[in-house]
């Protein structure tokens, strides 16, 4: 912007907005008057690069817009331009706090386009996936969410817990953090050796701190205070605005995706939905303490009864053969070949799957015309969908409920931009 | 004005203000990190010298060199005088403190002022303004909301604060900070009357108001320094860094290092006013009159014992900073103007009624 006379006769703004011409403020001017505030994207409360423009009558919150997209990165659109393999590392970058669980998603998705059924001990180490990047995330989103209403030290409690889990997933995958665990039929590696007694002595260790955790939070005053009927999402209009995962469930409505759908064998397993009564923040923080207690129990289920045997799609035309046998017999080094180069050959056809994810329903949906690249593929983002309600949520609460509604909603910016 | 005099005072200005003080106030920082980290199961600076002691020293240099970028749209006298108004106050405070008896037959104070308390809130109170004009001069808004926060807060809890140490003031009958601390020496400290008049059934009625007092007081303190549960003038994840987010530098250091001058000398008044100040425990040590003259050793113990105690109340801040949320704006004016201030006034009657039902 150019420096007009003006700016330079006052150089500061404050005594600069009288002086300008015909322009006579009087106080009647100043009654009524809103303030707009800019939270983010650069702010510490937004987890990443969320925008949120807050009109504001004092502290009360009259309006707020959430202005999303500074991480765009077009992933659906990079989709179109690769095979179904190549894209399982730009999953990673959907929902980073979970990636396993959207590696997970998006195998799932293709190999229901392909129709496919994995093997039980495959389907069984993609639970354990899952189960572990749900309690992973839920940990990150409770530590922010403390860190936002004040309590710092809870943030480092779950961050000590989550590094117990990233070493898990460096034994699994190599990778702490872009996992790139899953391949359309199957995973890359099995369980390496020593992975589920870790595993289980992770569980043992895990649900102890929890409660460690929990009674910093749980019967807290100034918590309570901070989160209790803040934030009131209705069992109606959480439907209505297309929430899931424990936003949906703390306003009550028992809506998973592993019951009410199940995929992975998950019909297999018992464990119970965690619903909120009120649908405050609150509510919310509850719902997934809970939900991680859960996953432990799953956990526990899928290593007492994880079954032997292939953890790939065994036809070699359709998933990529083992190494070995490539460099030893020509079949096999046919079928890799053709497999890099072209890709899977997947029918034409539209698919959608939906799993469920520490932040609510990931769902991929792919339109395929055939041959090794989809020719259309939408992601539906959790955290998106999410934060569509805060514009109805917000106004009316203050600008330190700000904090806690969003920290309460627990979303991700990579997965809402995409 | 005799020589002698000024030259005492003069030492005792740059011997507790500049060179025991200052570095407290950096020794505070260091273990703000290092009591955090094992409360939260990290290690904490412990590169920079022994366990990382010279780590304040290390921040010092690193905030002397960093630019000192004045933005554009501020108005800069303010923006200038702000941090200094923060941290001047704070250390004034220290005039009227005593932090030991005597040693070398100088009384261990640096102004014997007959009006301690109200000295010390009326310097404090000044700290308000570095806050006020830190926000509104940086003529941004977060800054700006931050100072209006604190504004109300500050304001509001000054009240509680004063209210709350009105039934010590009646209870010892003096202003003069030193006498305070003499007759908690001989009569039990106002939080431990074990021993003197203090053990008796007046010391008992009276230690109920007393406890009440200390509590609204703790809790006002919390809030006059702007620490966590109620650091809503900062209050990082909302306001970003509140008042002092335009601040760079050393600029913004003055207002780190006076909000734990505030803090310190807050522990000194609260110890001075509720345990005994520079005193041990049953009478102990104690010179046999007021000002009288003690040994060296026992000076130099008396001064280790204040400081002692200061630095427990500071480790007492710290865990509970690293331990509460924060309060929210409303429900903190509402925690101070609806619970402490009444609680404070009906003490106050309280304190006169057992007075004047015991004597």
């Amino acid at each position: 912007m150019a420096t007009t006379t003006k700016e330079m006769e006052y150089s500061d703004a404050g005594s600069r907005a009288p002086q300008l011409e015909g322009y006579q403020q009087t106080t009647e001017d100043l009654v009524g008057e809103k303030l707009v505030l800019n939270m983010g994207p650069s702010h510490p409360a937004t987890h990443g690069v969320l925008r949120l423009i807050l009109e504001m009558d004092g502290e009360t919150i009259t309006k707020a817009d959430p202005d999303v997209g500074f991480l765009h990165r077009g992933d659906e659109k990079i989709a179109e331009n690769m095979q179904y393999n190549q894209f399982v590392p730009y999953t990673d970058r959907l929902d980073y706090l979970a990636p396993l669980a959207s590696n997970v998603a998006y195998a799932c998705a293709v190999e229901k386009l392909l129709d496919w059924e994995l093997p039980p001990r495959g389907q069984a180490i993609r639970v354990l996936c899952c189960e572990m990047a749900r309690i992973s995330a839920h940990l990150l989103g409770l530590g922010a969410y403390a860190m936002d209403v004040g309590a710092m030290t809870v943030f480092l409690y779950t961050f000590t817990q989550r590094e117990e889990i990233y070493n898990l997933c460096e034994l699994l995958t190599g990778a702490r953090f872009t996992t790139s665990y899953t391949r359309v039929g199957g995973q890359i590696r099995d369980l390496p050796e020593g992975f589920t007694d870790q595993l289980s002595k992770f569980c043992d260790d895990f649900l102890p701190a929890l409660d460690e955790i929990d009674t910093l939070l749980m019967r807290n005053k100034i918590f309570l205070d901070r989160t209790k009927d803040i934030g009131v999402i209705s069992k109606e209009k959480a439907i209505a605005y297309g929430l899931s995962g424990p936003n949906l469930r703390g306003s009550g409505v028992a809506h998973d995706l592993r019951k009410a759908n199940p995929y992975l064998g998950y019909e297999q397993y018992d464990f119970d939905i965690p619903i909120g009564e009120h649908g405050d923040c609150y509510d919310r923080y509850l719902v997934r303490g809970e939900e991680m207690r859960q996953s432990v129990k799953i956990i526990r289920q899928v290593l007492k009864t994880l079954p032997d045997g292939p953890i790939n799609i065994a036809d070699a035309k359709q998933r990529v053969p083992n190494k070995e046998s490539v460099l030893m017999s020509m079949e096999e080094l046919i079928h890799h070949f053709i497999l890099i180069t072209e890709g899977i050959d997947a029918p034409p056809g539209e698919v959608y799957f939906g799993a469920e994810n520490p932040k609510g329903e990931l769902g991929f949906y792919i339109h395929s015309k055939g041959g090794g690249v989809p020719y259309r593929l939408k992601i539906r983002a959790p955290s998106f969908v999410n934060l569509s309600i805060l514009p109805d949520l917000l106004p009316g609460h203050l600008m330190s409920d700000t904090v806690a509604v969003l920290g309460s909603l627990d979303f991700v910016m990579g997965e809402c931009d995409r | 004005m005799d020589w002698q005099f000024l030259l005492a005072s003069l030492t005792k200005i740059v011997v507790f203000v500049f060179l025991v003080t200052l570095p407290l106030v950096a020794l505070t920082v260091w273990a703000e990190r290092r009591v955090s980290a094992a409360i939260q199961d990290r290690v904490g600076p412990n590169r920079v010298g022994p366990f990382g002691l010279l780590q304040p020293l290390a921040d010092g240099i690193k905030f002397l060199l960093k630019e000192d970028f004045t933005p554009s749209h501020v108005r800069k006298g303010f923006y200038w005088m702000a941090p200094a108004l923060t941290m001047v106050p704070a250390l004034m405070t220290c005039a009227v403190l005593p932090f030991g008896s005597t040693l070398f037959g100088e009384k261990m104070v640096i102004a014997d002022l007959n009006v301690g308390p109200l000295f010390v809130f009326a310097i404090a109170s000044l700290t308000v303004y570095g806050i006020v004009l830190a926000g509104w001069a940086s003529n941004s808004k977060y800054p700006f909301l931050g100072g209006v926060r604190s504004t109300s807060q500050m304001i509001s809890y000054e009240i509680c604060l004063g209210l709350s140490i009105v039934p010590l003031l009646m209870i010892y009958g003096e202003l003069n900070l030193s006498k305070i601390v003499y007759e908690q020496a001989e009569n039990g400290w106002a939080m431990l009357p074990l021993w003197g008049e203090g053990w008796s059934l007046k010391g008992a009625l009276l230690f109920i108001p007393v406890a009440i007092s200390f509590v609204i007081f703790v809790t006002s303190m919390f809030a006059e320094t702007n620490r966590l549960p109620f650091d809503l003038p900062e209050c990082e994840t909302e306001l970003v860094a509140g008042y002092h987010t335009e601040y760079s530098s050393m600029k913004f250091a003055l207002f780190f290092l006076g909000e734990y001058a505030a803090m310190i000398i807050g522990s000194g008044l609260a110890v001075t006013l509720f345990f005994g100040g520079w005193s041990l425990p049953f009478g102990w040590l104690k010179p046999d009159e007021l000002h009288g003259e003690v040994g060296f050793l026992t000076g130099a113990i008396h001064i280790a014992s204040f400081f002692l105690k200061v630095i427990a109340f500071i480790l007492f801040f710290i865990v509970i900073r690293w331990t509460l949320p924060r309060f929210r704006y409303d429900q903190l004016m509402r925690l101070g103007w609806v619970f402490f201030f009444e609680i404070a006034l009906a003490n106050v009657i309280l304190t006169a009624l057992i007075l004047w039902l015991v004597e």
